[in-house]
């Protein structure tokens, strides 16, 4: 069995966030980490791969220094591991990210492919359903559980209310919440060999049935129209009063606001 | 594709268990307002099996249309035969613009559908207005900014950054919704909708899962972040069984308990409750901070919330640098007297 995972390498949220001038992100000025969805989605492959010794490739579309994120997944347990990086891949929204990586994984035998359900950077949740869109695939989105069966994945959907007991035949995509499992650490060994091994690296030449017009900024059918920093929130108003004027005080703003 | 095709403001009406969903009245609200700014209709989207008699519903919220899609393989979502059937409404009617909720059904509706009709989705929009792209015409190319677009800001990097995007060369124009953002139009009795009953051939094919089990939550298994009010307390409620009168708070408010770490080291809360850097990151309507000091990791979880409420003894606690309205005192007497006073209001 093989399984292909999906992870991004992510600037992490709590440092300062930077932008190009063209108002899409200055990642390569940020401090990076792999995206926490994609890990519990790693987490459940390695699992699996435990359990019946499947085959786990990881694959990544971004910047060179991506590199990074495919070797910690190696050292926690991947066996291979693909960068796709070009210069004319940059600057892409989900729609253009996901003909990509569907470009990438149509070089790859997959049974099974997982995404994280989104990344932190764009909270977008769109480009796991885009993948399995372009490539034809039964998908199943918000997998709190996921169990093979046979032929099929048996999974856990998440929804506000409820969950469903989904049954789907591979090859299939699953995007995978991170409160899936609690993944594993990188082990000394595997830190050891992952140093050692291949990152196979593509461009867009080996970028399988997609056109140029869907790719990169370019091919992006959303356009960035502003983009900014959010302006830090100052302190509102603050009272010391005796609290039943305290409570006549925020009754009196609640009524301005509307909210009673 | 010819763009000026497309016409109309179409929302998807979410429906589960035939019942609509909050989202779809409020979706027509904001609807209504750019279908005016553009002088056009509002249309609903109804799919599932059965759910004919929901438009009438859907009228008396303000949609000017409703496209049915009845069928009984649209009886509980899955992301195929919904896609196929919302796909075929777009490919038929083509709307100049498509909102969805951007809910765990429309988060999983929206990729898939504008992946299918090969348009760009701007996810989880707080805002949306008409305008123009670019924002400002380009010297020497003012011809080329496009008018009555529409503009959709949401929130990215955990809230760090806002970005307004465009969509101006694809049609529809797709957007899912923040649920809890947008209001819905008073509702108007009587108020009717057009009814239009559209049947596409939804076919099954490899891409269908077979559902095996439908596990509805019991109890009080919600989720904090879908809370519109969470009152939440910190190491200065005390102890457990003080976080009664943060319960009884919640009640009258028609919200939920959450808290800071400290409450779950003491054991007082369980962690699905925690908000903050270890918990979770929540953005209600109105985030009741209480007896929570303020530190910088809890403060990530919460800042993003529309209206922050501080109640504090300790005056110079960090909280209130980030709370709208704080009050200097002693919980055990405010947090009382505030929910008599707001049951009070209430039952007005």
């Amino acid at each position: 069995m093989n399984i292909v995972v999906c992870i991004k390498q992510v600037p992490d949220t709590k440092g300062g966030v930077k932008f190009n001038p063209d108002g899409t992100l200055d990642r390569a000025a940020m401090l990076a980490i792999m995206n926490p969805d994609d890990k519990a989605g790693l987490e459940a492959a390695l699992r699996i791969k435990d359990e019946t010794g499947a085959k786990v490739t990881v694959l990544t579309m971004g910047l060179p220094k991506a590199d990074a994120v495919l070797r910690e997944a190696m050292a926690m347990g991947a066996d291979d591991a693909v960068l796709v990086t070009d210069r004319v891949l940059g600057g892409a929204d989900t729609w253009a990210t996901s003909t990509t990586i569907a470009g990438a994984l149509r070089n790859l035998d997959y049974d099974l492919i997982i995404t994280g359900r989104q990344a932190i950077d764009g909270d977008t949740a769109q480009v796991g359903p885009q993948i399995a869109e372009h490539l034809g695939l039964p998908v199943i989105s918000y997998a709190e559980e996921i169990k093979v069966e046979g032929d099929s994945v048996v999974v856990k959907r998440q929804y506000e209310d409820r969950y469903h007991e989904l049954k789907a035949k591979m090859p299939c995509l699953i995007t995978a919440l991170s409160e899936l499992n609690e993944p594993r650490y990188m082990t000394p060994g595997g830190i050891f060999e992952a140093c050692d091994k291949e990152v196979t690296v593509w461009g867009r030449a080996d970028l399988k049935d997609v056109d140029d017009s869907n790719l990169g900024l370019k091919g992006s059918p959303t356009k960035i129209a502003k983009a900014s920093d959010k302006v830090p929130k100052g302190a509102g108003e603050k009272v010391n009063l005796d609290p039943t004027e305290s409570v006549n005080y925020l009754i009196g703003k609640f009524k301005e606001k509307h909210i009673i | 594709m010819g763009l000026e095709e497309y016409k109309g403001v179409y929302i998807y009406a979410q429906q589960v268990d035939n019942k609509l969903s909050s989202i779809a009245f409020e979706l027509i609200g904001k609807a209504k307002e750019l279908a005016n700014d553009l002088g056009t209709e509002v249309t609903a989207v109804l799919l599932g099996s059965n759910v004919k008699g929901l438009a009438d519903e859907l009228g008396e919220y303000g949609a000017d249309k409703v496209i049915v899609v009845d069928n009984p393989v649209l009886e509980t979502y899955r992301t195929e035969p919904y896609a196929q059937a919302l796909t075929a409404v777009i490919n038929e009617y083509k709307p100049e613009i498509m909102l969805v909720g951007a809910t765990a059904i429309g988060r999983d509706l929206g990729p898939t559908v504008s992946a299918r009709v090969a348009t760009g989705l701007t996810a989880d929009c707080t805002k949306l207005e008409i305008g123009d792209f670019p924002l400002q015409a380009v010297p020497g190319k003012e011809d080329e900014q496009k008018h009555n677009q529409l503009l959709m800001t949401r929130p990215a990097f955990g809230g760090n950054t806002i970005a307004t995007i465009a969509c101006p060369d694809n049609r529809p124009q797709m957007a899912t919704v923040r649920p809890g953002v947008m209001q819905k139009l008073p509702k108007e009795a009587g108020r009717k909708a057009e009814v239009i009953e559209f049947n596409p051939a939804l076919e099954e094919n490899n891409r269908y899962v077979e559902i095996l089990n439908v596990v509805k939550a019991v109890g009080n298994v919600e989720n904090i972040m879908d809370a519109k009010v969470l009152v939440s307390g910190g190491r200065g409620v005390g102890s457990k069984e003080n976080f009664k009168l943060l319960e009884d708070l919640a009640e009258v408010m028609g919200g939920m308990v959450s808290c800071s770490r400290a409450v779950v080291e003491n054991g007082w809360l369980a962690q699905d409750y925690q908000v903050g850097q270890t918990g979770k990151t929540v953005r209600p309507q109105i985030y009741f901070a209480i007896g929570i000091s303020g530190a910088i990791q809890h403060v990530a979880g919460m800042e993003e919330s529309d209206l922050i409420i501080a109640i504090n003894k300790d005056e110079d606690a960090p909280i209130f640098d980030v709370a709208d309205y704080g009050l200097v005192g002693d919980l055990n007497k405010i947090v009382p007297q505030l929910t008599a006073a707001l049951k009070a209001e209430m039952g007005k």
